[in-house]
Formats: C-alpha cells, structure tokens, sequence
C-alpha cells in the first residue's frame, strides 16, 4: 500500500515528556566523538553559563525519533518502514538541550511528495521545555519506495 | 562570571577551515550509536537483515554521521553554539567487519551573517574519497 498522501497535516502528540538526564547526554555524546568537557563534566559546563551539562547539536533526534514512531506505524498514513530510507535532517535549536530538561513533543506530517515510485514524507517535531517554551525543531524526511 | 565559548565574529572568514578530523566507524562504534540514540535498525548490525533489503552489509546509522560531524563543528564552536544543522543523506557507508570505515570531516565557513553574527560552516563528509551528506551546513552563533 502507498503512502496516502492525504495524510499531511495530521498532527500527533504530545507524548510523554522526555526526561533529559546527564548519563544520557554523556552516553550520546561518547557515542558521536563530542568532545567538549560541557557535555560530559558540570563544572565545565556551568563555567560556560549552563545550568547543566550540554547536549550534543543531534542529541533531539532521540526525541524525535520517539515521535516519528507515532507516523510511521499510524495505518492510515501507510509507511512501509522495511522501505524507509533516511534522506534528510535538520535541527533548528531556540536554546541547547540541558540535563535536567523536561521535554513535549508534537510531531506533524507538513509534506508528502510523490513521484517515480517514492513517496518523501517529511514531518516536523516541536520539542518544548516545562514552561512550554520552545527548544528545537527537528525536520525529518523520510523516502519510501513504493515498488513490490 | 561565565567563559563565553563562542567563536570571536570579527575574526572569521569566508572560505577558512576551521575544524578536520578523521573518524574511524567500527561495529562496535555503531552498536554504541544504537544504545545512545535507541535506534535499534537491524540494517545497522545485522548483516543478513541488511542484505536483503538489498545493501551490501551492515551500514552506519546516517544520524552517526550527522552527529560526528556535529561533533567536529561543536568542537570548534563551542558546546550548544550550534543554532541549525542540516544534512541530506546521499551515500550510506558500508562498515566492514572485522575492520572499519574511516570518514573525514573537514568544516569550512560558508557564508557570515553580520547583523545575527553568525557563521554558516559548510561540511564536507566523506567515506573513500566520495561524499556521503550533501548540503551539510551548521549555523554558528559568534560573539
């Protein structure tokens, strides 16, 4: 079955919050080389102005990715997710992630283009703070390949 | 009194390399990858699962690649000066086992914005001599 192209606009969440926590961002950040003493050590990171150690620039796709589950396995949007391929990303932050953050997430469909049997379906996740403050965006699209 | 780490705008431009470095992507770097971020994806350990959807083995996570070079950009700007990071994936990387891939990153400033000081940092990725991002760009807040 295709991606039913109606599906844009659908918007899903907020799910549990996303607790933020220092053993998470210190995993995340061994795991992508981040080298910077804010993400691992909090003396350093509250001399750089944070309230507590840094996460990564990529570290929101853990939430975000939590929240595209919610897309890709809804029937009536139709992913095939043995099909999926990952074509793009992109990470737009009000503020870095803290240890210590409690994380919303909305995730909505906002495209789905179709043409030469592979349906791009992008969708936007809007990660807000306690206070419902913005904290990032991050954009993700997704190629589908609709052959047999 | 806190140490601002952000990159001095005045100095900057267009065109200078301002961060490189080579990684090295093992199984083992990607099974890490897979517990940090939670994307348990068999196509990124599984090498039976990966061939037959038709890849030639087991290849790294497109987001491992998008944080290491992150990474190499944080590195010179500072930990959360990044405001926007955008790739588009367009080569996946085979990682071999036993063995490993070794990716290059090299960040070069693309364009500086005066009023937002900000810098534009163009990433250039790279596994064997081809490019695996396109439009890999991070924007910089500068002081």
């Amino acid at each position: 079955m295709p991606v039913n192209p109606d599906a844009v606009g659908r918007e899903y969440g907020p799910f549990e919050p996303y607790e933020v926590t220092r053993v998470k961002i210190r995993e995340f950040a061994d795991a992508v080389d981040a080298l910077s003493g804010a993400h691992v050590d909090v003396a350093v990171a509250r001399a750089e102005g944070y309230a507590d150690l840094v996460a990564p620039t990529t570290f929101a796709v853990i939430i975000a990715q939590k929240a595209e589950f919610h897309v890709v396995v809804d029937p009536e949007v139709g992913v095939d997710f043995s099909k999926v391929v990952h074509a793009e990303e992109r990470f737009t932050h009000v503020r870095p992630l803290v240890a210590g953050d409690v994380i919303s997430t909305t995730i909505h469909i906002d495209t789905i283009k179709q043409r030469a049997g592979i349906s791009m379906v992008t969708t936007r996740a809007e990660l807000v703070d306690a206070d419902s403050a913005p904290v990032a965006t991050v954009v993700s699209t997704l190629a589908v390949r609709e052959d047999a | 009194m806190t140490e601002s780490t952000s990159p001095n705008f005045a100095g900057l431009e267009v065109g200078q390399q301002v961060a490189e470095r080579a990684v090295s992507v093992t199984r083992d770097t990607l099974v890490r990858y897979a517990g940090a971020s939670g994307d348990f994806n068999p196509i990124h350990y599984n090498d039976v699962v990966a061939e037959s959807v038709g890849l030639p083995g087991v290849i790294a996570h497109g987001m491992l690649t998008m944080g290491v070079g992150a990474s190499v950009v944080e590195e010179w700007a500072g930990a959360g000066n990044v405001s926007d990071y955008q790739v588009r994936f367009t080569r996946p990387i085979p990682v071999p086992n036993p063995g490993e891939a070794l990716v290059t990153v090299r960040a070069v400033i693309g364009a500086l914005d005066e009023e937002r000081r900000t810098a534009r940092v163009d990433l250039t990725v790279e596994h064997d001599g081809v490019k695996v991002l396109g439009r890999a760009q991070a924007v910089v807040d500068c002081d």
